[in-house]
């Protein structure tokens, strides 16, 4: 009887030791899935999903209480990648959130900028330098382009100037699909045609359609 | 000559519509009145420009210094002016301006003091050699415009075979075959260099079977310097036979990794044009200022020119005796893998090889055609006529679904942009387009990736440094509350307050002092401060 209880409390202890050195040994820091979302949102940090920042937006998902098509400066490209990680259809980004610009950086009209400090408050990856009634100014490189020190600026002295294309960052045109009247051709020919796209992506469909409605 | 021959899969064979432009002798285009020289003409980082607007410069002079890590230097194609650095329309698909140093010629033609002095270079090292060939801005000439001298490099002497590329396998292309048949001897002095630098005895010459003469002359040379070890090889003609790795292939039976370099295999391969540049600047100290460049298609006289880098291709189109007004598209490179320009005042850089001119040719497609694309009818014929074993339909589902690591799953990395699989397309489908289209797109991405990681952190940390702020300001309120606590009397009290009363009104007086900056406003000025002012009132009133 006593024999037995001594074994099992010292069963009891190696295994409680093993899985407490366990637990340290491997421990999975945070939800690996937010951590996996997160890398894939553009880090703009503007808030235009409706959450402060990126990564609340990332556990918002990973949680299920977001949608994935709330990233207007992530646009097409991060739905896709979402759609993908999280198995999920893509989708069009939702209009409420805003839609997809170009990549702009924020610059400060040194002329009319009073010094008060508010913008660089605002910044959420702290790339405006100043100081109090000194002029500030705009670290280029390191701006997102997320339009939250607009708002707060009491003179208006921040535009947001679109980053132009050099040869560098420059990316070849997308061929397009096949034009509208050689699809609708092909759909008389053959009805199948227009089915057997599958691989095509829906966002492009929509897109497509979208035109066709305008035209 | 008796070398086995391997195949590569693939390929297609195009009528080679060279006879045109080799039937007259190579001339030297006349000197422009302005030279414009792009700063980034290779793979790499851009050069810095080491002149100033005004400078006079003579031929052969440094005007950029070579850039970190991988660059090439610039020098001046001849003697003038510098008129400008600034950014100007230069060779490029997207058509975008680039840094550009331009020269307003004189016409004299003065070269550096030491131009053109020949030497000896058999008492050189390999590193002195490299190092002379960095100098003198020697890139690829092929069209890729990889720095030479990191190609003639032989680290821990894992290179042993030099390959010499003198396939020339894109139709209209005539450059290099003029410059076996012109200088056969400096090509061969430019390979025994390279050998040199390398410090291997195995070489190579690959020559296509259409070019019987250029085989003969070269022959000769490689008798003439004694270079008995080289190996000349006729290679049969089918296009892409030039492309490295399929010459590779062909010749040597062995494949370049994916995604890897012909050096991972212990091979370095070279084109012709590039040696013959090896031999001008080590045997003659002339840096690379000048190449042979084919002028084709629709110009009444087609030939190939020996043209100074930095003249404008309107230049070159009039010395042909092409009509600029009824130009409709000018091609740089070939018609299988050459891009449209989009304005004719752009200078031919060191990697131009051709000039075509309106080409309205059936029977090879041309960069940016007309889109009469059909649906695929996944007939495979690409598959088949693809020189680097890829899945050219795959590619294009997955490219065209924007499915970026899909296409990648496909070794989208691994295509040359040959377009054999376009040629062959009956659908007329625009493939390799959209493989660039993939492959920019991607690189574009990571770059944004990195961007984004940095603001990521950034972003941390500002949340982090928020954080850390407001404990510091609660420990100061606690200390400050303590101290009060601690000046428990009335008098004390009364003292504080008489002191923190004190403080506001010095600071309220300091106030009061006019800014220093305000005097000798212009009207505009004033304007402004006046406009804010008002500005700042409504605000308030708002409030």
């Amino acid at each position: 009887m006593i024999t037995a209880i001594v074994a099992l409390a010292i069963l009891a202890v190696i295994f409680g030791l093993a899985l407490g050195y366990a637990a340290v040994r491997f421990k999975v820091e945070g939800d690996p899935l937010v951590e996996k979302i997160d890398a894939i949102l553009p880090q703009t940090q503007c808030g235009q999903c409706t959450y402060p920042g990126c990564r609340p937006y990332a556990e918002a998902i990973a949680k299920g209480e977001a949608d994935i098509n709330q990233c207007p400066p992530g646009g097409e490209t991060t739905i896709i990648a979402l759609a993908d990680l999280l198995g999920r259809d893509p989708k069009p980004l939702n209009p409420e959130h805003g839609e997809e610009k170009a990549k702009r950086v924020a610059v400060i009209d040194e002329q009319v900028c009073i010094g008060c400090t508010l913008c660089i408050q605002a910044c959420p990856v702290d790339a405006i330098l100043g100081a109090a009634k000194q002029m500030h100014t705009v670290i280029e490189d390191e701006c997102t382009g997320c339009d939250l020190c607009l708002p707060p600026c009491p003179v208006d002295c921040i535009d947001m100037v679109e980053i132009k294309s050099t040869t560098d960052t420059w990316t070849w045109d997308f061929p397009g699909n096949l034009p509208e009247n050689l699809a609708s051709l092909a759909n008389r020919v053959n009805p199948a045609a227009s089915n057997d796209d599958k691989t095509s992506s829906p966002l492009e469909e929509t897109s497509s359609k979208k035109t066709g409605t305008e035209a | 000559m008796m070398r086995r021959l391997f195949n590569f899969s693939g390929g297609v064979r195009l009528r080679e519509h060279k006879r045109e432009s080799t039937v007259s002798p190579v001339t030297r285009a006349q000197i422009p009145e302005k030279i414009i020289l792009p700063l980034h003409q290779h793979i790499g980082t851009p050069a810095r420009p080491v002149v100033n607007v005004g400078d006079r410069v003579l031929k052969g002079q440094i005007i950029a210094k070579a850039g970190n890590n991988v660059s090439a230097p610039i020098h001046a194609s001849t003697s003038g002016t510098i008129t400008a650095i600034e950014d100007c329309a230069i060779p490029h698909p997207s058509g975008l301006p680039a840094p550009c140093i331009i020269i307003e010629t004189d016409g004299r033609d003065e070269a550096v003091s030491h131009y053109g002095q020949s030497r000896d270079y058999h008492s050189l090292t390999a590193e002195q050699l490299r190092d002379e060939i960095k100098q003198a801005g020697i890139v690829g000439l092929g069209g890729a415009g990889f720095p030479s001298y990191l190609k003639l490099e032989n680290k821990d002497h894992k290179i042993t075979t030099l390959i010499l590329n003198g396939v020339e396998c894109e139709p209209y292309i005539t450059c290099d075959q003029m410059l076996m048949r012109n200088h056969a001897i400096d090509i061969v002095n430019g390979l025994k260099i390279m050998q040199q630098a390398l410090e291997i005895d195995h070489c190579i010459i690959a020559i296509e079977n259409n070019k019987p003469k250029e085989l003969e002359l070269m022959q000769e040379a490689i008798y003439e310097a004694e270079a008995d070890h080289i190996e000349l090889v006729q290679v049969p003609t089918v296009y892409p036979a030039g492309g490295e790795k399929q010459l590779i292939q062909m010749l040597t039976g062995k494949e370049v990794p994916s995604q890897g370099l012909p050096m991972d295999i212990g091979i370095v391969c070279h084109n012709v044009g590039t040696a013959y540049a090896v031999t001008r600047a080590i045997e003659h100290n002339e840096p690379l200022i000048s190449r042979y460049i084919t002028v084709a298609g629709s110009v009444a006289k087609a030939k190939v020119l020996e043209v100074l880098i930095g003249t404008p291709v309107s230049h070159l189109i009039e010395e042909c005796g092409g009509n600029r007004k009824t130009l409709s598209r000018v091609i740089m490179g070939g018609p299988m893998m050459g891009f449209a320009l989009h304005d004719d005042e752009v200078p031919v850089v060191k990697t131009t090889n051709c000039i075509l001119v309106n080409s309205v040719i059936s029977d090879v497609p041309l960069p940016s055609r007309s889109n009469a694309a059909m649906p695929c009818i996944r007939c495979g014929a690409c598959a088949e006529a693809c020189p680097a074993n890829l899945l050219p339909q795959q590619l294009y589902w997955y490219a065209r679904a924007k499915d970026f690591d899909k296409v990648q799953d496909y070794n989208l990395f691994d295509c040359i942009e040959c377009g054999c699989c376009d040629y062959v397309c009956p659908s007329q489908i625009p493939l390799v387009q959209y493989y660039r289209y993939a492959k920019s797109t991607i690189w574009q991405q990571e770059k944004e990736k990195v961007l984004s990681d940095i603001s990521r952190q950034r972003h941390e940390f500002h949340n982090l440094r928020i954080e850390r702020e407001k404990k510091e300001r609660e420990q100061r309120h606690k200390q400050k509350r303590k101290a009060v606590a601690k000046t428990s009397s009335q008098d004390d009290k009364k003292a504080a307050i008489q002191a923190a009363m004190e403080r506001v009104r010095k600071k309220r007086d300091q106030e009061h002092v006019q800014p220093k900056n305000i005097d000798d406003l212009t009207e505009q000025q004033r304007k402004l401060i006046e406009e804010v002012e008002a500005r700042r009132k409504n605000k308030l009133e708002d409030l």
